[in-house]
């Protein structure tokens, strides 16, 4: 689905990734996780054009992604950021149907797609009619999620999607967006600084420090086996605490 | 913010046309910025018009400089002009020291101007003080003066910068003075009143002389020369109205001192319109009952508040169309930005009144001059705060608009001016309000609006007249500052009101 070949960033000649090497397969969850400034926003954004490598290739089924090919795709990804992204200036229906209003589908269509995917993200249709400002933090995310859905693409592309959301509700949407992973089978991308979050979702975990792959594998893996000391450091720090608290000290 | 702009538009082209139906008249006639010139203007008109010659008077247009570039390039066809003023001001340099009649009128025609015979009075320039502070330091010439070096001076703007002004009085009597501030006329008489300064220069048929109790100071040194009234007139008049030289011929020797002073005094003193003035000669005089068209108040309103409209909503109008965009390109090429940010920067440091000034060589004078000035300083506002506007959005909302597969001017339409929309909006209203204060200088420059009710007040000391102006130009500006925040209710996103 997206293939990145020695992929390679740069700002002002500082390297924030180097050198990846990496597939995302279709219809399976992979989750970037790593500790901040490891690059992980960096590569999202490099999938889907937002910015392009100084060096290497990124291919989006099996057309390379350039600054003139990249409009086009980002049509068919679905992109969903920390706070949703939403435009303040229109109402949930409005940023919703921004897109497919722009490419000419008639009304009803809209209609009909706002009404299945409102059910799908459950998010009450009378929500959709507020403003971003009137909406709660969880609501947000999910109209950002349908925005992201409309025009049903062929990858979704979450960056920290439910980083700024308090614990309650963050833990209704985890359930809610595993759900739906499930149910649409879509190829997804997603990044989170969270062990759990990326254990709980991923079929596959890609762990960057410092702008490269550190260890990549199920959840499994990085805590059984961790490739190098780094890995094992990452994934202890991680551990709840509450686990400590529960478990005495062996 | 295009359907605004489209609205504004559509509503001051329809202003723009209207203006463009009034009749053209066949002859006009302009006259400078003080009483006595209006008073031969309008004399002048009421001549013309008493022969079925269709003419209009453009009053109070502005100084020497500006009515003399008016005539060359046709806005006017004539003017009062003074023989002094003629000689000293605009040929200083090419007479070569010969002062006569004969030498003037073969210089002018080199010009395509011609004049018409001296009209009797002699205003000349003259110093006065207060007739009691005259007395009590025992100053009776302009020589005397020299004693006195800590009297505070106040001079017309006109006299401090003509080479026969002030310059060349100081030389010629060696005047030591250093207090020396130039302001207008008519508020140095109020000056010396207050006693903020001692003296001032006068024209000897000033009606001021008697009200204010001044002593003319006598020109012991024989420095200040004839300024005797004549008609300038454009040669190629005399082909187009021959009627015109035989009606103007009339007058000539027909207004003696004790005239003059008296019609200044009707005017100033007795606050007559000067069309009324001038009727009142000619009837006296010539016999002559003429059309002297007294305007009512609400007709006068009405037409200065259509001038003001026209002059604030037609550059206003324009400076969105272009402001606008370049607010865009600055948000987009910051480097670019600064330059055109520092361009518009600079065009508002320029002095209003120069930038009007300035106009005149190039659009001449009247409405177009104006409107293009005021078009100039409503750029900076407006390109300023649709640059701030954009730049201040947040880059994740941008970035999500490129996510979804907006184009890039899909972008700009779709996202960014509706979010920037409450700044431009600011920027625009700001622009208006500054406008509207600024366009009542367009009166200077032949533009009417509430600034000409303003100017005339000024001169003939008319608190009413100011007031006239000053309070719709007043009430405009709330009006405008209230329309924007119904404006905003419109233009701006609800979403951002919240």
């Amino acid at each position: 689905m997206l293939k990145l070949s020695r992929v390679t960033k740069e700002y002002d000649g500082v390297a924030v990734l180097r050198g990846i090497d990496l597939l995302i397969p279709r219809g399976r969850v992979t989750v970037i996780i790593g500790a901040s400034g490891s690059g992980k926003s960096t590569l999202i954004r490099l999938a889907n054009g937002l910015i392009l490598p100084n060096q290497g290739t990124v291919e989006f089924m099996g057309a390379r992604v350039t600054a003139l090919t990249a409009l086009a795709f980002r049509r068919r990804m679905g992109y969903v950021i920390q706070e949703g992204g939403l435009f303040p200036h229109l109402t949930g229906r409005g940023n919703v149907a921004l897109m497919p209003g722009r490419l000419g589908w008639p009304s009803a269509r809209i209609d009909a797609r706002v009404i299945e995917l409102a059910e799908l993200v459950r998010l009450p249709v009378e929500a959709l009619d507020r403003y971003p400002s009137q909406l709660s933090g969880g609501e947000r995310q999910r109209v950002a999620l349908m925005r992201a859905l409309m025009l049903d693409p062929e990858i979704l592309l979450l960056d920290e999607p439910l980083g700024a959301l308090d614990p309650l509700i963050r833990y209704e949407l985890q359930t809610d967006l595993k759900t739906l992973f499930t149910s649409l089978g879509k190829t997804v991308l997603m990044v989170t600084h969270d062990l759990g979050e990326a254990g709980y979702f991923a079929d596959e975990i890609v762990l960057l420090r410092e702008g490269a792959i550190e260890q990549r594998g199920p959840v499994a893996a990085l805590i059984e086996a961790p490739a190098t000391a780094y890995v094992a450091r990452f994934v202890q720090a991680q551990r709840s605490l509450i686990d400590n608290l529960t478990r005495p000290p062996t | 913010m295009i359907r605004g702009t489209v609205l504004l538009l559509s509503l001051w082209l329809g202003y723009g046309s209207s203006l463009e139906a009034r009749e053209v008249p066949d002859v006009i006639v302009g006259s400078k910025q003080f009483t006595e010139s209006v008073i031969l203007g309008e004399i002048a008109t009421q001549v013309l018009r008493s022969r079925d010659i269709e003419t209009q008077h453009k009053d109070q247009l502005g100084g020497t400089r500006f009515l003399w570039q008016a005539l060359l390039t046709g806005e006017i066809d004539l003017y009062a002009e003074y023989t002094g003023t003629l000689m000293e001001e605009i040929f200083a340099d090419r007479l070569q020291g010969r002062r006569d009649l004969a030498t003037l009128r073969r210089v002018l025609a080199g010009e395509g101007v011609l004049m018409s015979e001296p009209l009797g009075f002699n205003n000349t320039y003259a110093l006065g003080m207060p007739a009691a502070r005259a007395d009590r330091l025992g100053i009776s010439t302009i020589s005397g003066l020299r004693e006195h070096p800590e009297l505070k001076f106040g001079f017309s703007n006109e006299f401090m910068a003509r080479a026969d002004g002030w310059p060349g009085l100081r030389q010629a009597y060696r005047l030591p003075h250093r207090a020396v501030i130039g302001l207008d006329h008519d508020l140095a008489y109020r000056g010396l009143a207050s006693g903020s300064l001692d003296v001032t220069d006068i024209y000897t048929t000033d009606a001021d002389i008697q009200y204010y109790s001044l002593r003319v100071l006598q020109d012991d040194r024989g420095y200040f020369p004839d300024y005797r009234a004549v008609f300038l007139y454009r040669a190629d008049l005399t082909g187009r109205q021959p009627a015109v030289l035989p009606a103007l011929r009339q007058l000539e020797g027909q207004i003696s001192e004790e005239t003059m002073i008296a019609m200044n005094a009707e005017a100033k003193l007795d606050k007559l319109p000067e069309s009324q003035v001038a009727a009142g000669f000619l009837r006296k005089r010539l016999g002559i009952t003429a059309d002297s068209r007294r305007v009512g108040l609400s007709t006068s309103l009405w037409r200065h508040t259509v001038e003001h409209l026209t002059l604030v909503g037609i550059s206003l109008a324009a400076a969105i169309l272009i402001a606008v965009p370049l607010g865009i390109l600055c948000a987009r090429r910051p480097r670019l930005g600064r330059l055109v940010l520092g361009g518009a920067g600079i065009l508002q440091t320029i002095p209003s009144l120069a930038l009007l000034v300035f106009m005149i060589p190039l659009l001449g004078i009247g409405t177009w001059p104006a409107i293009v000035a005021l078009f100039l300083y409503s750029l900076l506002p407006i390109v300023r705060d649709t640059c701030t506007g954009l730049r201040d959005i947040p880059p994740s909302l941008l970035e999500s608009a490129d996510a979804l597969g907006l184009p890039r001017f899909a972008r700009l339409r779709l996202v960014e001016l509706p979010l920037a929309s409450r700044t431009i909006l600011a920027g625009i209203k700001t622009a208006a309000v500054i406008n509207v204060g600024m366009a009542t200088l367009g009166a200077l420059i032949g533009a009417g609006g509430y600034g000409q009710p303003i100017l005339t007040g000024i001169r003939l000391d008319d608190k009413g007249l100011i007031l006239q102006g000053a309070i719709p130009a007043a009430l405009l500006a709330l009006f405008i500052e209230g329309a924007f925040e119904f404006a905003e209710r419109w233009l701006v996103p609800k979403g951002l009101r919240l």
